[in-house]
């Protein structure tokens, strides 16, 4: 119970009240303090802004050379002949990102609502614990687990799946014969469909702790109305959390597309590189941007070196701007929005 | 400086005021949601359907999928699993239906679909884990432990597994991760004290590039290192140039979750620190580190873990060799994520077998590095073991002593000064 006392004065000359000025006056130790920590902080902007400025200059003379639009649609990549493009790069690298969503997208929703909503106690700290450490798994291990494991153990998958699903344009695998007895596995190998898998695993840790951040906020309040309707579990988590980290669940899944887009090592060991579009997953043969530079930074002269570096600058260009609408979407989200200091 | 809700700042409950208004509530009502509310609902249903319905299909699952696959070789192998998991849907929804009505039984359907996506990730980090492990174990009886002293220098590609080692990739990890973290710990954690202890505007702008840099493709980050560094500067491959990218992948998630780190540090503890007349860097150094020292240390052997498994950054910039390179500053130096690279990818098995040998030490090296910070990171900010709690209240004995004998002295001093009898002078 409080009792607010009103000010004597008269009430009209509120109005002229101003707030005084305060003034910090920092000792000389906490301005030091100050300074330098606002220069680390201006460090990491520098950074970046060099990041972007070094691949723009360096890239200039590639695209200067071809012309924008050339770059953008040209599929081939042959520098020496001043023919190339990352029309098949670019596409190759949104299919396996977009294959690895749809892998990684149920699984981290699922494992993300199960931990917040469904386990508890030690489980619940087993499973965020699993969660960091794959996503702390260098990614040469991933990759060779992708190349050596998964893909023999995927190819009759895949071929089961060409089969039967053949007539899907998708699916289709060029010069794959289901009657011959004896089937070509090579058709199937180091396919965007195999790398794709890895890459959708690399992402699931991401995706599943932005999900579980923004599923965890949501207020008991209204989970308790909700079960006070009569709702079940699901229904609760149907009506109140998804709706409440819906933010978050679009937000993370548009990180985990940056990381795919971004993911180098596991696809150069796995995929056999064609500089064609190739929309058929199940088919040997694939690429991606940031494989390519990998792969072709060794025998660069200059001129290919800028080439390299013009492919450089459009992935960073793609992630970055899927990277901040994702930061756009999570800060104006309800789940987000206490997210920031 | 703001206050902000954490877990450690759960408000007193209301207790009725004995004075007549004269005292001090929180204002409460205005408070964000708390980000981690206790549950005060807990619905769950019983045990025996708790454990009995899944467990008892779970058995009918597996049964019905060893009896279609290796018994009567209707399906293939591949598809036990799979058969297996519909198998199980399917009688555990039928089971439930026995005894629950429509949306009871939905619920039951959404939690084993929800268990089933959390058990699939666990089993793929599993497989993974376990499947790199099995490869070395197999190998680990041909290798000598010279691998771990010898480089690879006077080793063909068909020599056999005794001879050569991964000395030089060692070297290179360590000195690279090192010179990489001298730089990232201390701009780490100056700016994400920047962004919790000074904030502004500016702040949230390093913020967001921060958060931004996090998603910087790896292989973009070596492409930039190359042409800055390498092309203005070394004009060579070298381990430093390599640890400078390193820094660029790492110093955004050190930065990231020092900052998590320090945004739970109790707004009131900065507060008492600066009510008692210190400085913002005083409470910075002697209230705020202190209490996320823990977590920091957790940030920091994350980071790194992170940090010495980075491929790609390194395949643009170190340049690769088989030879130990003491020296960052001059000359290809490889490190073990790029070594283990370059052994997978040369064709003679011999060199396949090193390749799972160097994976498998550096999952190794990940492995121990994130044990150690869960158990350091187990601790939460301002919570303290049994034995810090000893500590400090020996340390608070020992200052009670030394204010009380000063407490006397000035006593005394008064006194003398006063010329009147000390305990007028102590009890003021």
């Amino acid at each position: 119970m409080t009792t607010t006392y009103l000010p004597d004065y008269p009430a009209s000359s509120l109005d002229d009240a101003v707030a005084r000025d305060i003034r910090v006056a920092h000792a000389p130790v906490d301005q030091a303090f100050r300074q330098i920590t606002r220069l680390a902080g201006s460090f990491v902007l520098v950074i970046m802004v060099l990041v972007g400025t070094f691949l723009s200059v360096k890239a200039v003379k590639a695209i200067k050379s071809v012309g924008v639009w050339e770059f953008l649609t040209t599929q081939k990549w042959s520098p020496e002949t001043n023919h190339f493009g990352i029309a098949a790069l670019l596409t190759a690298t949104v299919t396996i990102a977009l294959i690895a969503l749809v892998v990684s997208l149920p699984l981290s929703l699922g494992a993300s609502l199960f931990i917040t909503e469904v386990a508890t106690g030690r489980l619940r700290g087993f499973l965020t614990g699993a969660i960091d450490l794959m996503a702390a798994v260098p990614s040469v291990v991933y990759g060779l687990w992708g190349l050596v494991f998964l893909q023999s153990h995927m190819v009759p998958f895949a071929r089961w799946l060409s089969t039967y699903f053949g007539w899907i344009p998708i699916f289709k695998v060029d010069g794959a014969d289901p009657s011959n007895p004896l089937p070509n596995d090579a058709l199937y190998t180091s396919s965007a469909f195999i790398g794709a898998l890895v890459v959708g695993m690399m992402i699931i840790p991401i995706q599943t702790s932005m999900m579980r951040e923004a599923f965890s906020r949501a207020p008991q309040g209204e989970r308790e109305g909700a079960y006070a309707l009569g709702a079940t579990k699901w229904g609760m988590i149907r009506s109140v959390v998804i709706p409440f980290g819906k933010g978050g669940i679009i937000g993370g899944t548009m990180l985990g597309l940056g990381r795919a887009l971004g993911e180098t090592i596991a696809l150069y060991l796995i995929l056999s590189p064609v500089f064609d579009i190739n929309l058929h997953i199940l088919q040997n043969g694939s690429n991606s941007v940031a494989v390519t530079i990998a792969l072709r930074y060794g025998e660069a002269n200059d001129f290919t070196m800028s080439a390299l570096m013009a492919a450089g600058l459009s992935l960073f260009l793609l992630t970055m701007a899927i990277n901040f609408t994702a930061s756009a979407i999570i800060a104006r989200s309800r789940s987000g929005a206490e997210s920031e200091g | 400086m703001t206050t902000r809700m954490t877990d450690e700042m759960v408000p007193a409950p209301r207790t009725p005021e004995t004075g007549s208004g004269a005292g001090t509530f929180t204002p409460r009502d205005e408070l964000p949601p708390l980000l981690h509310e206790p549950e005060r609902v807990r619905t769950r249903p019983p045990l025996l359907e708790r454990l009995g319905l899944p467990l008892g299909s779970i058995a009918a699952a597996v049964a019905l999928g060893l009896m279609l696959g290796p018994v009567l070789g209707i399906i293939g192998f591949g598809w036990v699993p799979v058969t297996a998991f519909f198998w199980m849907l399917v009688t555990y929804i039928a089971l439930t239906r026995l005894t629950e009505n429509g949306p009871a039984v939905k619920d039951r359907f959404v939690g084993v679909l929800l268990a089933s996506a959390g058990m699939i990730v666990v089993a793929l980090l599993a497989l993974v884990i376990g499947f790199v492990g099995w490869r070395a174990l197999k190998i680990v009886g041909s290798l000598r432990l010279s691998f771990f002293t010898t480089d690879m220098g006077l080793t063909g590609p068909l020599s056999p597994l005794k001879e050569g080692g991964a000395l030089h990739a060692i070297v290179g990890t360590l000195e690279q991760i090192g010179i990489a973290l001298v730089i990232t710990i201390p701009l780490g954690i100056a700016t994400a004290l920047f962004l919790n202890e000074i904030g502004g505007r500016y702040a949230r702008l390093v913020r967001t590039v921060v958060e931004a840099m996090t998603a910087l493709p790896s292989v973009v980050a070596g492409l930039f290192i190359y042409a800055s560094v390498i092309l203005l500067f070394t004009k060579q491959f070298n381990g430093f140039a390599a640890a400078l990218a390193i820094t660029v992948l790492m110093l955004p998630i050190m930065i990231r979750s020092a900052d998590v780190v320090l945004r739970l540090v109790p707004g009131n503890l900065r507060e008492a620190g600066l009510a008692l007349g210190a400085g913002q860097w005083a409470v910075v150094r002697m209230v705020v580190l202190p209490t996320v020292r823990s977590g920091l240390t957790t940030a920091i052997i994350l980071a790194t873990a992170h940090g010495i498994g980075e491929t790609a950054p390194v395949l643009l910039t170190s340049g690769v060799t088989s030879n130990l390179n003491w020296n960052p500053f001059n000359g290809p130096q490889i490190s073990l994520p790029l070594a283990a690279l370059e052994f997978i990818k040369s064709p003679q098995p011999d060199m396949k077998t090193r390749g799972f040998a160097v994976a498998a030490l550096l999952l190794l090296l990940v492995l121990v590095l994130f044990v150690v910070a869960r158990l350091l990171g187990g601790q939460q900010a301002g919570e303290i073991t049994d034995r810090q709690r000893r500590r400090r209240a020996t340390q608070s004995v020992r200052d009670m002593s030394r204010i009380e004998s000063n407490h006397a002295e000035i006593a005394a001093h008064l006194a003398a000064l006063r010329g009147s009898d000390p305990t007028q002078g102590a009890s003021r």
